[in-house]
């Protein structure tokens, strides 16, 4: 090690979502992996966000206090606004969240994700949770950044039901059913970065995680991945970056 | 205003009957009654059909008891632990019994309950297009915005209108009056929208105290039904200024309840061999006084003087 910052994977995942919020930018945020991205986005290149959260409450800084849930009291104290969730899902209705993070079981091609039914849903072999908020932030955020583990069985060609609409068969299919807005615009795992490229907005290989290759993420994805034409490294995490996340994981619960 | 202080235990008897549809805890992951979900259990409840706006581990809890026949649900899971066991024993395998999932999502889950509570005939969304909800729950309609020429779908959802919210607050008074402070999630819109409300209170405090600060008040005292004082009556799910999140409680309940016998040990444990929520406090021990939150950050007075 000479200079370079030892990171785990989860660590990087977390400073790469971090990146894609821009200054200024309203955020809904998710559980886990999402509320740290924000935390390291305000403390660092974007210290004008604005983070909500589907619970209820909007917050300017991050909280601070460790966080199993939106809901814990660290994350209710100094908030910009503690209110209701139909307030501010009715807001990202209105078009005014710019980015809204979301996770599932499945993904597939076209961003669409999977977080109620493996199987047959009158039938299923897994009932999982459901949609929470998802299917309203991926629906209606102005774009979708989702948060997976890169397996085979995870990143499908179609997933089996869509709770929370990416472009559905294409981007075409996105706007024919009556959406105004949004779609994926980054899935981040724990391998790569996938983003949607040409007139059907199917994910492309645009990034691999240091350590991994073009063809080892090929590898582990259920379809035929092409990659972008100027596919490249993941950048690792920087110090500044990696302080941030400290300062706000302290004890790394988030980050093992 | 007549007096509504009551035993949980009578509350729960009189005011949930067998076949009710309930929403118990609308707050998302804090702030979920759990003493009101052990005592369903306890007295054996039946046929319930749970208006679930994520309400963290408790309807997996009530479905492993076997007191639900159909989720009206967002999500049900455990937030710390991820899948619910019960939920999938019951969705899979029939385990104790079958039931019925309507599926939602929060946002659609709360504007049900906005037009439950309102009398609006339906809630139009423009959410959920392309989404397989509307194909597993009929329940929802795409129509054409009527109000329009151009191409313009929305989704209408039809009412809810539970038969009872059972909502948890800091504080409240024997009349029904309370304070909630915190995110509010869906608990506004369930009390509106529900037949009756069972208010779980933190506290029980002078009449004075909460008339004191009425913007406080999230839903008025002429709606609610009863008023249970439980202390810490929400563990292991947390409450703002009184109780921290018990997360490793969560996570032994996800670990416990991974098979049917496991569940059915942890149940007879925390639930069925404890006579009531004082019997669990002192089962809780010193571990419950280690998630008393002993800071103060106290709101800024506000000033109702009329002249």
């Amino acid at each position: 090690m000479h200079g370079r910052p030892e990171y785990t994977t989860q660590e990087l995942m977390i400073v790469a979502a971090a990146r894609e919020i821009a200054d200024g930018e309203v955020v809904f945020v998710g559980m886990r992996l999402p509320i740290m991205a924000f935390g390291v986005a305000r403390l660092t290149h974007a210290p004008n966000a604005v983070g909500l959260f589907e619970c209820g409450i909007v917050r300017h800084r991050p909280a601070d206090g460790m966080l199993y849930t939106m809901g814990d009291p660290p994350n209710q104290v100094g908030a910009a606004w503690l209110t209701g969730t139909v307030q501010l899902m009715g807001m990202l209705q209105g078009g005014r969240v710019d980015i809204g993070f979301i996770g599932g079981a499945e993904i597939d091609r076209f961003g669409n994700i999977n977080s109620s039914y493996i199987g047959d849903f009158a039938a299923p072999t897994v009932k999982l949770p459901g949609s929470g908020g998802a299917a309203d932030i991926a629906a209606m955020s102005g774009r979708v950044l989702a948060i997976m583990n890169h397996e085979n069985h995870r990143l499908v060609p179609k997933v089996s039901y869509v709770t929370s609409v990416g472009y559905l068969g294409g981007a075409a299919e996105r706007a024919a059913c009556g959406l105004r807005r949004g779609g994926p615009a980054a899935v981040i795992t724990d391998r790569a970065i996938l983003r949607p490229h040409g007139p059907d907005r199917e994910l492309h290989l645009a990034s691999w995680h240091p350590g991994e290759s073009a063809e080892s993420v090929s590898a582990n994805t259920g379809w035929s991945l092409r990659r972008l034409p100027n596919a490249h490294e993941t950048p690792p995490p920087g110090a500044a970056e990696l302080e941030a996340l400290h300062r706000i994981d302290r004890d790394g619960f988030w980050r093992r | 205003m007549r007096d509504k202080l009551v035993d949980l235990k009578d509350a729960i008897a009189e005011l949930v009957r067998d076949g009710d549809s309930v929403v118990l805890g609308a707050c998302l992951e804090p702030m979920i009654p759990f003493a009101a979900t052990h005592e369903l259990i306890r007295q054996g409840k039946r046929d319930l059909a749970m208006i679930a706006p994520i309400s963290d581990a408790s309807t997996d809890m009530l479905i492993g008891g076997g007191c639900v026949a159909k989720v009206i649900g967002a999500w049900v899971g455990n937030v710390s632990g991820g899948l619910g066991h019960n939920y999938r024993r019951a969705a899979e395998k029939r385990v104790p019994r079958s039931i019925a999932i309507e599926d939602y999502s929060n946002f659609a889950l709360g504007m049900a309950l906005t037009a439950g509570a309102y009398g609006m005939p339906f809630a139009p969304l423009r959410s959920l297009l392309g989404s397989d909800i509307l194909k597993s729950n009929p329940r929802f309609k795409v129509t054409q915005n009527p109000l329009v020429d151009q191409p313009d779908p929305v989704v209408l959802v039809p009412p809810l209108k539970p038969d009872v919210a059972v909502l948890a607050v800091q504080r409240a008074d024997r009349l029904g009056n309370s304070h909630f402070w915190g995110n509010t999630g869906l608990a506004q819109e369930a009390a509106l929208a529900a037949e009756r409300v069972i208010v779980i209170a933190d506290e029980i405090v002078e009449t004075p105290v909460i008339l004191s600060d009425p913007n406080r008040i999230l839903f008025p005292a002429f709606r609610v039904a009863a008023v249970a004082h439980v202390s810490a009556g929400v563990h292991p799910s947390p409450m703002v200024g009184a109780w921290r999140r018990d997360n490793d409680f969560f996570a032994d309940y996800h670990a416990r309840s991974r098979d049917r016998e496991g569940f059915l040990a942890w149940l007879a444990e925390w639930v069925l061999d404890l006579p009531d929520h004082a019997a669990y406090r002192a089962k809780l021990g010193a571990g419950l006084e280690r998630l008393r939150i002993s800071g103060a950050a106290p709101a800024a007075a506000v000033n109702y003087a009329a002249d």
